[in-house]
């Protein structure tokens, strides 16, 4: 890609985003490219990420162990459904990724958890979300007794208006009394440490950045 | 009989083998009834002697079949009884030493003939025999063993087989069932009558022995030990697997003339053991001796010189014994007395609950019951003398904690009274720890914490966020819930998550943590669970929030003295001043992350944690130390009531230290307390008043307090009196102002005086003390004198001399000796009967109160009209002040001789005085190097020059040559009062050639040319008296 051009996407995409400056939408670009490969060659091929390298990302720089929810921050990212995460994803996606005002936070993981897109997070999502987060007991008969509970537990507290699901609603009025709530059924921000390293490394000098896929 | 047997007699507690008798008195008593009752069967129930047993009692006796007579069939080796059965087998038989009984008749024939060994024989058939009644009526009576009248009717039915004997089992089965309850009763009779011993008594005891004990022919014993250091909680030495059998500990006696004897006192008696094993640790635990009643009479019996010595010692051992029992023995006494009652097994598992929480349960209820109300200064001034002690090094007594852990309990108790400041409030006291009972009815709230506390435990970090989160939902300000979580094991989950990477965890974690720990319990098992240092730990973590939280956990759990210490032993008191530092440096990162929170509240925290921790000496060191104060100072400026209350709150807690003081006037912080003082805030006014009361003790903070304008707002806040303890800080802060002549006029100026006179009533005692104390500084000055009368403060002033408290009683008499300078309001204290009042404190049992009284006195006794005929109205009052002067307060000496100066004015008094022997008992004190009592010392001994010979005694007691040496010191008040006395005593001859030995007359020239007349004039005087005594000496000589 010669340089006007990258030029031009940069801009561009800076225009469009209101948490990275230039520099940084220019390194995150390179690093885009970096991660993708050099793909001029291919013209007409889609450029981006397929689930599986954006997946890797997630897990080996930021630390994301469930499949389940990187399945649904790829989701997230991937806007236009087309299974692969162009240029303009991956920027606008880091931005709230990374630098997300609570409120787009808010938004970003109550569509991550939110598994079937149908504006509520019902029982069974609860459910399906929560099912490894306890220790089984081998003692117990119903060993999902346990997460059912948790499940009603957590209805209890963030279903605000008592229909047996969360609503943006009901999320967002426990989120802002209890922050802690944001990412209630799973992690899908990056852990602050790991976050830091990946700013310093990446916007310092994003040719040097070291990845592995 | 079968109760008896498995219930009363005490069966060894040897595990293996068959089980054996002791022989205790208990058992023997048993025993001997036992005897009685079967040697008498035969006659007294000939028809039941031949009831035959369904299974024969056999043992091995210790009889000889010679020993057999009449009516057996004796062979070499066996014996049997002519008396056969239905089936003609003989109901003894004999082979060997086994032995088969199967009748009453022939048991009660058998005793007969075993004459001396019957005990012998019943212990070894009773030993051999667990369960005779089994074996005398048959099993079927084992199945309802015991429980009587059920069993007869199975007997009845058994007996109905059993045509030719109908009534004889039953009736057997109803004797034996008498023997039973006989038993019993003779078993309780017993145990009543003997008075168990306890661990108190038997400490009492040895106390008393090592008293007595020694080389000498008087001692009764050489010498007397525990074979034990450690003392349980119980007053129990005996390890706790030896405690279960009622022993309380083992003593290693030295008898005079016998070997040594290890002893075991348990709660049956005391008796000998098997002394301490080879390798000279451990002790054989088995009885070797018989049980004595206690120490003393096991010792009589075994050395005849203890019980010869112990006679000429009675008297003494018995009055001692009268006084040990005194009331504070009881509180260890009902403890063990409760561990007694209780079975074995439970009086183990008290002890180990003992263990495992410590002394402080039992220390610390006798200081909520006893200490009396003056408890706080009580301390303080323990702390004066045990600082004097140590000099500066107050940590040092925790540098010999080597020694035992009895040991280490009374050095930590110094170390409690001398590293703590008089600030500290008394919730600090450890409150007993009362854990739920196990039964009791819990409320739902348990449970369902215990199910979060569960899914704590086995969840992964999803699942614990939700699962504090649903816990915060609850009540935590609750006691239930708080207990609850502890309760279930949810503190230590808690605190574990403090020691994850997960800021999520520990941030949820923290929250709980901070609103549980305002409960006392909680705060103790978080230090327990060593929560404290991982949340020091969590001081230095990145995220603010974290630290704010951690901070504020820290500020509720440090409020007691143990937290304190753990918080600096871990280094957080330097973090927590690093704390104050984050809202100066902006190293704000480039975007706040989402947990995070502002700098200033994270200094706010710092400040709040430091204001817990402030309260024990070493902390505020370590704050000073680790640059606090200048931090603090900078966080002053502010003007986040918020913010500033912490802050002020620390640095009034620290100004009580003279460096802190310096360190505040140095970094300009009392401009700051004084703007602050206008502010709309009550508790920001209250400690900034608070602050200025501790710093005001200097004389350079004084002024600046004035020069910055604080006395007006101070003045005002007077007026507001609805919020006592800003009350009580505003006066504390006028009374130290008030020292400072400057501030009087100010103050006066505000109509401050007129105020103050109108608190004197309907105040709590806080708010008294520093009201009259002010009063007490204004009063020295002649306007205030009259306005303080024209308000009518005499009254209230002189009411006051009634209280108990002895801050205030000191305040008080200062404030009425001020006023009766003026001899108008000393009618008016003369009319309320004050001088009486006054006079009484003199018997106050605080020195400080005797001082101030006796002050109070000087000036009532110079401006009282008839002040002669007054001071002998009290009776008793003239001894009362000369016996004072054996006091070893110098305070209270010094102001005694200040009363006695003007009580000697009188001349009937003095002679008075005289007769008490006043003259002695002012000698005594004349080699003082303290200027204070040398001056009114001087005063006093001039005064009293004026009647009979005193002057003559005074020599004769050699107080002449100590006062020439007075007139070396530095202090123009000493010399003169010196030379007025050294003039009086001159009138006598000896005096004067004492005077001249001690080399008075040059420095009496010296003085001569002081520009103080009295002082110029007296000295003369005593150099012309000299001087003419020499004169006539030498006339006399040429005459």
């Amino acid at each position: 890609m010669n340089r006007k051009k990258l030029q031009k996407l940069t801009d561009t995409l800076t225009k469009n985003c209101k948490h990275f400056n230039t520099y940084e939408v220019n390194c995150l670009v390179s690093l885009f490219y970096t991660l993708v490969g050099d793909v001029a060659e291919r013209p007409g091929a889609v450029v981006g990420l397929d689930r599986n390298a954006f997946r890797n990302i997630l897990h080996m720089t930021f630390g994301m162990t469930d499949d389940m929810i990187m399945d649904r921050v790829f989701r997230g990212f991937d806007k236009d459904n087309d299974g692969c995460i162009n240029v303009a994803e991956w920027i606008n996606g880091l931005s709230v990724f990374l630098r997300g005002s609570l409120e787009e936070k808010m938004k970003y993981c109550f569509e991550v958890f939110d598994l079937n897109g149908d504006g509520f997070i019902s029982k069974e999502e609860m459910f399906h979300m929560l099912k490894n987060s306890l220790l089984k007991q081998p003692s117990e008969e119903d060993p999902d007794e346990g997460i059912k509970d948790l499940v009603e537990i957590t209805l209890k507290k963030m279903d605000y208006d008592h229909d047996g699901k969360l609503s943006f609603t009901d999320y967002e009025e426990a989120v802002r009394e209890e922050i802690l709530l944001l990412e209630a059924f799973g992690p899908c921000l990056p852990d602050p440490k790991r976050q830091v390293e990946f700013e310093t490394q990446v916007f310092k000098d994003s040719h040097e950045f070291n990845y592995d896929i | 009989m079968g109760v008896t047997l498995t219930r009363s007699l005490q069966w060894t507690a040897s595990g293996h083998g068959t089980r054996t008798l002791e022989a205790t008195p208990l058992n023997d008593g048993i025993l001997e009834e036992i005897i009685l009752f079967v040697d008498t069967f035969l006659y007294e129930h000939p028809r039941e002697a031949k009831f035959v047993f369904v299974e024969p009692l056999g043992w091995k006796t210790s009889l000889e079949p010679s020993a057999f007579g009449a009516g057996y069939v004796i062979s070499e080796k066996t014996v049997t009884s002519e008396e056969v059965d239905k089936n003609g087998e003989p109901l003894l038989v004999l082979s060997g030493p086994h032995i088969r009984i199967r009748s009453f008749g022939q048991l009660s024939r058998l005793l007969h003939i075993a004459k001396d060994t019957k005990l012998r024989e019943t212990r070894a058939c009773l030993e051999a025999n667990r369960d005779p009644v089994v074996k005398i009526l048959g099993l079927d009576y084992n199945t309802t063993k015991g429980e009587d009248f059920s069993a007869l009717s199975i007997l009845g039915e058994r007996s109905n087989d059993n045509d030719s004997e109908p009534e004889r089992p039953m009736t057997v089965a109803r004797l034996l069932r008498q023997l039973d309850v006989h038993l019993l009763n003779h078993a309780l009779r017993h145990v009543s009558s003997e008075m168990p011993l306890n661990p108190s008594a038997i400490k009492n005891d040895i106390e008393l022995l090592k008293h007595h004990a020694g080389k000498g022919e008087q001692a009764v014993l050489e010498s007397i030990e525990y074979t034990s250091d450690y003392e349980f909680s119980n007053g129990c030495r005996a390890p706790p697997w030896r405690q279960i059998y009622g022993e309380i500990c083992y003593v290693l006696v030295r008898p005079h003339g016998a070997e040594a004897l290890c002893i075991t006192c348990s709660t049956q008696g005391v008796f000998l053991n098997g002394g301490k094993t080879d390798d000279e640790r451990e002790i054989n635990y088995e009885r070797k001796g018989k049980i004595y009643k206690d120490l003393v009479t096991l010792l009589r019996e075994k050395s005849p010189t203890f019980a010869e010595n112990m006679a000429t010692q009675e008297n003494k051992h018995n009055e001692e014994q009268q006084k040990q029992k005194s009331p504070p023995d009881e509180v260890p006494n009902k403890e063990a007395a409760a561990a007694r009652a209780a079975p074995a097994k439970s009086a183990l598992e008290k002890n180990q609950i003992n263990f495992s929480r410590g002394t402080a349960r039992r220390l610390q209820p006798s200081l909520n019951w006893r200490k009396p109300p003056d408890s706080k200064e009580h301390r303080s001034s323990v702390k004066d003398t045990l600082e004097e002690k140590h000099g500066a090094k107050l940590e040092r007594p925790r540098a010999s904690l080597s020694t035992g852990k009895a040991h280490r309990k009374s050095t930590d108790k110094i170390e409690e009274i001398i590293s703590e400041s008089s600030s500290e409030s008394e919730e600090d006291e450890e409150p007993p720890d009362h854990r739920q009972e196990a039964n009791a009815d819990l409320p739902s709230e348990y449970w369902q914490i215990q199910k979060l506390v569960k899914y704590l435990k086995g969840g992964n970090q999803t699942a614990t966020v939700i699962a504090l989160c649903s816990m915060r939902d609850f009540n935590l300000a609750q006691e239930t819930c708080q207990l609850a979580i502890r309760d279930v094991g949810g503190l230590e989950v808690l605190i574990n998550l403090l020691d994850t990477d997960e800021v999520k965890c520990k941030i949820g974690s923290l929250k709980i943590l901070k609103e549980i720990s305002h409960n006392p319990q909680i705060r103790r098992n978080i230090v327990d669970l060593g929560g404290l240092p991982i949340m020091v730990n969590i001081l230095d973590s990145s995220n603010k929030n974290l630290k704010c939280l951690a901070a504020e956990t820290i500020a509720n759990v440090a409020k007691f003295r143990r937290a304190r210490q753990a918080v600096r032993k871990h280094g957080g008191i330097t973090k927590l001043v690093a704390l104050l530092d984050c809202g100066q440096i902006s190293l704000e990162p480039p975007q706040p992350s989402l947990y995070e929170t502002r700098d200033v509240e994270v200094a706010r925290c710092g400040a709040q944690a430091l204001w817990s921790c402030s309260k024990s000496y070493s902390n505020k060191e370590a704050i000073r130390k680790a640059g606090g104060i200048p931090l603090l100072a900078r966080l002053m400026k502010t003007s986040h009531e918020d913010m500033l209350i912490p802050v002020v709150g620390t640095l009034q807690e620290c100004a009580s230290e003279e460096n802190y003081r310096a360190a505040i006037r140095a970094e300009r912080i009392i401009e700051n307390l004084v703007k602050n003082l206008n502010s709309e805030n009550e508790q920001l006014q209250e400690h900034c008043a608070m602050a200025i009361y501790q710093c005001a003790e200097d004389e350079e903070t004084r002024d600046l307090v004035r020069l910055h304008g604080g006395l007006k707002p101070l003045a005002s806040l007077l007026t507001k009196t609805d919020n006592k303890m800003r009350l009580a800080a505003v006066t504390g802060a006028i009374w130290k102002c008030s020292i400072s002549k400057e501030n009087v006029t100010k103050f006066r100026e505000y109509k401050a005086i007129e105020t103050l006179v109108g608190l004197l009533t309907d105040q709590p005692e806080e708010v008294l003390v520093n009201v009259v104390g002010a009063l007490g500084e204004c009063c020295q000055e002649y306007e205030n004198r009259i306005l303080v009368r024209k308000c009518g403060g005499i009254q209230p002033l002189v009411n006051l001399l009634v209280g108990i408290n002895q801050a205030l009683l000191v305040n008080v008499t200062k404030a009425v000796g001020a006023c009766a300078v003026e001899p108008e309001s000393m009618m008016i204290i003369d009319r309320l009967d004050g001088v009486r009042l006054l006079w009484s404190l003199l018997k106050n049992p605080h020195p400080d109160v005797k001082a101030s009284a006796a002050w109070a006195l000087c000036p009532c006794i110079e401006n009282a009209k008839d002040a002669g005929e007054m001071v002998r109205s009290f009776v008793g009052g003239l001894e009362l002040v000369v016996n004072l002067l054996k006091s070893d307060n110098k305070e209270v000496l010094a102001s005694v001789c200040a009363a006695i100066t003007n009580i000697a004015k009188d001349q009937e008094n003095l002679a008075v005085i005289t007769d008490h022997g006043v003259v002695p008992l002012l000698s005594k004190l004349a080699n003082t190097n303290n200027d204070k009592l040398r001056r009114h010392l001087a005063e006093a001994i001039s005064r009293c020059c004026m009647w009979g010979r005193n002057r003559v005694a005074f020599g004769e007691h050699k107080a002449v040559a100590p006062l020439v040496r007075y007139l070396k010191s530095e202090d123009t008040n000493v010399h003169r009062a010196t030379a007025q006395a050294l003039y009086q005593l001159s009138e006598d001859a000896d005096n004067c050639i004492t005077m001249h030995e001690n080399g008075a007359v040059k420095l009496l020239l010296d003085m001569v040319g002081s520009p103080d007349q009295d002082l110029q004039e007296a000295a003369a005087g005593c150099i012309s008296n000299i001087r003419r005594l020499a004169l006539a000496t030498e006339k006399a000589r040429y005459i």
